[in-house]
């Protein structure tokens, strides 16, 4: 047996089997790709219908390739995988589109002092005696800030401390935990215009009609945020695992301090990421803010009284309530929505960049 | 400092299913007690009923007395919390905290309770207790590195070395070496050999040589079936255990004919 264990010479490894060679797949798309060009021509050419075409021959060259040249389990493998890379791009179409549209659309207007001044009462220029309007989303930019800031301080406690409840205090089987857990799961439902309906009912038994205000929307908000807070912050704490716990009270730590310096520093970075990804969903509401802090142009940063304008109402009204330059109105909203998905993405980094400086250490 | 435990006619349970009936031992002062028999027979429930670690699973309870120094440690009006500041645990399983370095992990149990300890202090304390776990000389160079960075025999030692940090009267250790390579598992018996003088241990072991080495009495737990309570079947001096036990079930279990 000496002479098998050596390696053999002269024969093929009797372990390969056929083998598509390294760039198959590449060639194959190319071809496929060529091909659907060329049916094309003959029928009219288009984007979208090339892509479709090229697609559908790429998967059905590889499938039959391969299952000539390799086996039926490697046919099957390039099959699906081209398959869902198709799913894939599929998928990342509308989104790279949206983007592209905001981008190209609202790059136009995006100046220094787009951003840095407001929009207001037109007044005539006393040098030139002409009218003009002052344009520009600084009274936007602060309200969405002031508003999702406020509707954050008020939903981190409460979602934050509703998750501890839910994890570490009530017992499975507790009343208590299962009306809470219910009406987390309602909460979660409910339509974002409803929140500021409730919001603006709200104010408006408390100070009398037409009680817009920033605060008003940051209480809108907090409802549509609560429930995104509470079930993200207890999937975390759930995560920590229970040897952790006991290992602290072995130590005669109490509840508490368990809680407080143990379960939460290890579940931060997933809690932080979760409060940051609530901020980014409510931070492009539309309805409930319209509702409850109404819209303006003029600059504001009371969110105690008085109207408030956002982002999004900012680019909503400008479509759908413009000026008397539509053109420019329009513009104007591009921009503000430009400048929302800019924010989202700042969040999104900012989620991340917290996730990562909290993340445990497992370094040597 | 160390203590004495009586064990009096002890019921453990999770919810309603009984999980360990009827036993009664004492555990000397200054001693080192193993815990052995099959899987599943109770040993790691009845060592956590010995610091109030039972009840933390939800519907765990227990009847019967546990007394130390003749305090009922299941007596109205006794907080668990101090009882396990007085009774240190190390698991089977190492759980270092991962949020913080090897030398917090070692003063956690001081500084989670709030105790003032001063820098030097707390630097003699971080070695005297790694080197009470035999883990000084791999560590020393990186006490400020996470604990979840070492092995995984080097974070049951963190563990033991967190465990005495805190001075406890008694120590509870549930199969401790389980994750340990034979030289570990030498240095934590040297340990617990040590601990004995000051301390008293319990601990829960698969390994027969390791109890016969380490252990002065030994107590032999044995159950009937699944979902039946595990019961302590037989608790004498080691040696006795391993040479001349009086039931049947023991001398088998100790020789390895357990079927
Ligand atoms: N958290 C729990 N809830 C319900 N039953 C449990 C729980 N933990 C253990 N049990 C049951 O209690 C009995 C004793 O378990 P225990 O963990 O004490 O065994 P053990 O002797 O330590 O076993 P091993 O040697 O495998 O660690 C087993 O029947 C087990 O299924
Ligand atoms: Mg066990």
């Amino acid at each position: 047996m000496s002479a098998a264990t050596a390696e053999r010479t002269g024969s093929r490894n009797r372990l390969t089997s056929g083998q598509l060679p390294r760039y198959a797949t590449l060639y194959t798309l190319a071809a496929s790709i060529v091909v659907a060009a060329a049916i094309m021509g003959l029928m009219g050419f288009n984007w979208i219908g090339l892509a479709a075409l090229s697609a559908l021959i790429y998967l059905i060259a590889i499938t039959v390739l391969s299952s000539v040249v390799e086996n039926r389990r490697r046919a099957t493998d390039r099959f699906i995988r081209g398959l869902v890379t198709v799913f894939f791009i599929l998928a990342l179409l509308p989104l790279i589109s949206t983007l592209w549209t905001v981008v190209s659309k609202g790059i136009g207007v995006m100046s220094w002092s787009f951003i840095s001044t407001s929009g207001g009462q037109s007044h005539i220029d006393p040098k030139t005696l002409e009218l003009v309007t002052p344009q520009g989303a600084l009274q936007a930019i602060v309200g969405t800030l002031e508003i999702t800031g406020l509707a954050t301080l008020f939903s981190v406690p409460i979602g934050l401390l509703t998750a501890i409840y839910l994890v570490e205090y009530a017992a499975p089987t507790f009343w208590l935990r299962r009306v809470v857990n219910f009406l987390v799961d309602v909460m979660t439902g409910i339509p974002s215009i409803v929140a500021g309906l409730f919001a603006f009912s709200l104010f408006t038994l408390l100070m009398g009609p037409k009680a817009f205000s920033g605060l008003s929307a940051a209480v809108a908000l907090s409802v549509l945020m609560i429930p995104t807070v509470v079930r993200s912050s207890e999937e975390m704490l759930r995560l920590v695992p229970a040897d952790l716990r006991e290992a602290a009270y072995a130590l005669g730590v109490t509840k508490f301090v368990t809680i407080v310096r143990i379960v939460i520093p290890t579940a931060i970075a997933g809690i932080a990421t979760g409060i940051t990804l609530a901020i980014a969903r409510v931070i492009g509401e539309t309805a409930p803010i319209f509702m409850a802090a109404s819209f303006t142009d003029s600059f504001n940063a009371n969110p105690f009284s008085g109207a408030m304008q956002t982002l999004p109402v900012m680019s909503y009204t400008g479509y759908k309530f413009p000026g008397q330059d539509i053109e420019l109105s329009n513009n104007l909203a591009w921009g503000a929505a430009l400048l929302l998905v800019i924010i989202v993405v700042i969040l999104n980094l900012i989620a991340r960049l917290v996730a990562m400086i909290f993340a445990p250490k497992t370094g040597r | 400092m160390s203590k004495n435990v009586n064990v009096k006619n002890l019921n453990v349970y999770y919810s309603d299913f009984l999980a360990v009936e009827g036993v009664s031992m004492d555990i000397a002062a200054r001693s080192v007690t193993a815990f052995i028999g099959p899987s599943g027979c109770g040993k790691s429930t009845l060592l956590r009923t010995l610091n109030r670690m039972h009840e933390v699973i939800p519907g765990a309870h227990v009847e019967g007395q546990v007394l130390i120094d003749g305090d009922d440690l299941y007596g109205p009006g006794v907080d668990p919390v101090t009882v396990r500041r007085q009774i240190g645990m190390v698991f089977q399983r190492a759980n270092p905290f991962p949020t913080m370095s090897i030398k917090d992990n070692v003063l956690a149990g001081v500084r989670l309770n709030n105790k003032r300890i001063s820098r030097s202090d707390a630097e003699a304390l971080v070695e005297k207790s790694l080197r009470g776990a035999n883990l000084w000389n791999e560590v020393k160079d990186r006490l400020d590195k996470p604990g979840q960075g070492l092995s995984g025999g080097q974070q049951q030692r963190l563990c033991i070395a967190r465990a005495i940090a805190v001075e406890p009267q008694i120590l509870l250790m549930d199969e401790p070496c389980s994750a340990l390579d034979p030289i570990s598992t030498l240095a934590v018996e040297d340990l617990i050999n040590e601990l004995k003088d000051t301390y008293t241990v319990v601990i829960v072991t698969h390994n027969m040589q390791q109890a016969a080495r380490i252990s002065d009495k030994t107590a032999f737990f044995n159950i009937a079936g699944t979902g039946k309570p595990g019961k302590l079947i037989e608790y004498a001096n080691t040696t006795e255990i391993f040479n001349n036990p009086t039931v049947k079930a023991t001398e088998d279990y100790v020789s390895g004919r357990f079927g």
